[in-house]
């Protein structure tokens, strides 16, 4: 697991710029699964065949980024977010694009803090001139951070934790159901999450589920003064009950509640008071879709030190491999 | 007249298109070109041989709708009380022009006079809501006899030429856009994608959503106007476009990620022909771009833009040159990806 998510973390793959990580995902799964396409906007799709209804199970591949907007004449580049980004915590930060191309962010002079807005922001890609940077980088180009990956003993942290682990999470899940299932399973990596989730959307359109299980990480509220939120790392994965993109399904919810219960699996209820997740669009495609959402606790959201706990995340695969294989029939 | 003229002097704002639509639809009879308006009023150019061409069943977008303003209220006085319809700055209201209601009552926007403001309100900017509209009557009665709430209210702003090459003029964004593609449909033969003119863009992409509901595509262009903010005070990599420097390729906005094949094959048609262009050094905002590329698979969108300063206020300013190349790059685009059928 610590292998796949070290690589899942490090493949380059901000929102609307999925390719790499789409092939380093579908290089693991390919073998595992009777299909394997890439949709219209970009979205993975690895499909389990089977009868019966088909249970959709989501997680985003996307990362957050920086595009740049503008190139100076001394080789300093310009920039504006691609998804949730804040610029305070950006500052020193080093970024690197698709390219292997790596670079710092800084800004004008400023006397307070809260001055700092992003046309006060800049990436120093380490060019003199204009002409220079042109040859690594251009405007419309993206950028996501640039960490390395640690081990902590019980805890990793890296970047992108949101949502490769969510991707780790479903790979490992492929890997190790059985040749049998009660139904169709499709597995999407879906793109554009962190843009308001776009991918999810059309493949949820396209592909029709009976069910969808969207899996992300969530917010936590166990570190010094945080805001309160009934989730902690190391508990267990979390079954949502409701976040600003879904309330999620009651019979779907129960579902993962008894299938937790009665495999030993500890888990948390989670109200997510903001963020959404994919399951959010899902459930409102076509006539509608009965969602719910399995999350894995994580410090630090959308930081480039995101922090899992290594039980969440083997719990989380646990509890999905259960619900792959509970055979869904009425909600 | 140029069509543009006539587009833009005519009122259109969000949910109240009758007048462009209607314009349109008279020049598409001209030419017995068949299209239908559905359900919200989008009007529809739909080209039978794009099904049977096959992939990628491109649909060209603009949007007939711009900003404006509704009247809310009608004061004892005979004063109109009004709310904005779309995105418009409040300091750009005062002292203009407008025309209220289906009977295009003539009014002016007025706010209290600077000797009567006491001196911190003369710091202030003024507001929407500190704001109303006087079309010269005597008490709330005689109001009623020309306007009622629920008017619609668009700024009153002729077409003029300016210098050599620009237009000054209201709602080029996106009655631009509509040019544009209607010439484009206008040339002889019907050509090879759908044509929409939609409603209400301005008031969240409303009309394109269920464009992209009624037709499977492929592939989606859009066809609008963004803000060139080329002007003093604002830094190079403050400014979103430049008048005069060509079609602005978008690359992300707040609505959507372009198809990176529709942005390169953009980018190589202009660089072939000798196009002018430049990229939309912004982020945010939305097109109706946005919600086509949702509707239902998922469809491949981009974005061309014709560049126009002073954007959502009464007084907008283009550039021909933009506007003639905008149009070579879209017409170009699609002989590209329809293989010059």
């Amino acid at each position: 697991m610590e292998k796949l998510l070290k690589e899942l973390t490090a493949a380059y793959g901000p929102a609307g710029h999925e390719e790499e990580i789409r092939e380093v995902i579908e290089e693991q799964v390919k073998d595992y699964v009777d299909s394997c396409y890439t949709d219209t906007l970009g979205n993975l799709i690895a499909v389990r065949e089977g009868a019966g209804p088909r249970l959709m199970v989501a997680a985003h591949m996307d990362e957050l980024g920086l595009m740049v907007t503008h190139v100076d004449e001394n080789g300093f580049l310009r920039i504006a977010r691609v998804g949730g980004v804040v610029p305070h915590i950006l500052v020193g930060q080093r970024f690197v694009f698709s390219n292997g191309t790596a670079g710092t962010i800084n800004h004008e002079k400023i006397d307070e803090l809260k001055e700092l807005e992003w046309s006060k922001l800049y990436l120093d890609i380490g060019c003199s001139s204009r002409e220079e940077a042109v040859e690594k980088v251009n405007v419309g180009d993206v950028a996501v951070y640039d960490q390395e990956f640690k081990n902590l003993g019980q805890r990793y942290l890296g970047k992108s934790m949101d949502d490769r682990v969510g991707c780790a999470v479903l790979v490992e899940t492929i890997k190790r159901l059985p040749r049998q299932l009660p139904q169709e399973v499709i597995f999407v990596f879906t793109v554009q999450e962190e843009l308001g989730l776009r991918g999810a959307r059309t493949a949820g359109y396209a592909l029709e589920p009976s069910y969808a299980v969207a899996v992300d990480v969530t917010r936590v509220g166990d570190t010094p003064e945080s805001l309160v939120m009934d989730v902690s790392l190391g508990k267990g994965p979390a079954v949502k009950i409701k976040d600003s993109s879904l309330i999620t399904h009651h019979g779907v919810r129960e579902i993962m509640f008894s299938l937790a219960e009665k495999n030993g699996v500890e888990y948390q209820r989670e109200v997510l008071e903001r963020g959404g997740t994919d399951a959010g669009s899902i459930q409102l495609t076509r006539e509608g879709v009965p969602s719910g959402v399995l999350s894995i606790p994580c410090r630090y959201v959308h930081t480039p030190s995101e922090i899992v706990d290594k039980g969440d995340v083997e719990n989380a695969v646990n509890l999905l491999e259960q619900l792959c294989l509970y055979p869904w029939k009425e909600v | 007249m140029l069509l543009l003229e006539k587009l833009v002097s005519a009122s259109g704002v969000s949910g109240n298109e009758d007048e462009v639509r209607s314009l349109l639809k008279s020049e598409l009879e001209k030419k017995d070109t068949g299209y239908r308006v559905d359900t919200l009023g989008n009007i529809l150019v739909e080209n039978p041989e794009v099904e049977q061409q096959g992939p990628p069943r491109l649909l060209l977008a603009a949007h007939m709708d711009e900003v404006g303003l509704m009247v809310t209220s009608i004061e004892d006085g005979g004063f109109l009380r009004f709310d904005k319809v779309g995105g418009i700055d409040d300091r750009v209201l005062v002292s203009r022009k407008v025309l209220v209601g289906s009977k295009k009552t003539p009014g002016v926007i007025g706010s209290k006079a600077v000797h009567l403001q006491k001196p911190e309100e003369r710091k202030k900017n003024l507001r929407a809501e500190d704001l109303y509209i006087d079309i010269g009557v005597k008490g709330k009665e005689e109001a009623k006899k020309y306007v009622q709430t629920g008017d619609y209210v668009s700024f009153y702003s002729p077409l003029q030429e300016l210098g050599h090459s620009c237009y000054k003029g209201k709602a080029f964004d996106d009655r631009a856009g509509c040019a544009i593609l209607w010439e484009l449909l206008n040339e002889g033969r019907l050509p090879p994608f759908h044509a929409a003119f939609t409603v209400q863009e301005e008031v969240g992409l409303r009309g394109a959503l269920v464009v992209g509901n009624a037709l499977d595509l492929d592939m989606a262009l859009i066809v609008e106007t963004t803000s060139a903010s080329d002007v003093p005070g604002s830094k190079e990599h403050e400014q979103v476009s430049r008048l005069g420097a060509g079609p602005v390729l978008s690359i992300m906005d707040a609505s959507v990620v372009v198809d990176k094949g529709m942005l390169d094959t953009l980018i190589r048609v202009a660089e072939e022909n000798e196009i002018p262009y430049q990229f939309r050094g912004f982020n945010g905002g939305g097109t109706d771009a946005g919600a086509l590329s949702l509707s239902r698979a998922g469809v491949k969108t981009a974005v061309v833009s014709v560049p126009a300063r002073y954007i959502h206020s009464p007084c907008s300013i283009i550039n021909r040159e933009d506007l003639h190349y905008t149009r070579k790059l879209v017409e170009l685009f699609v002989k590209e990806v329809k293989g010059k059928k």
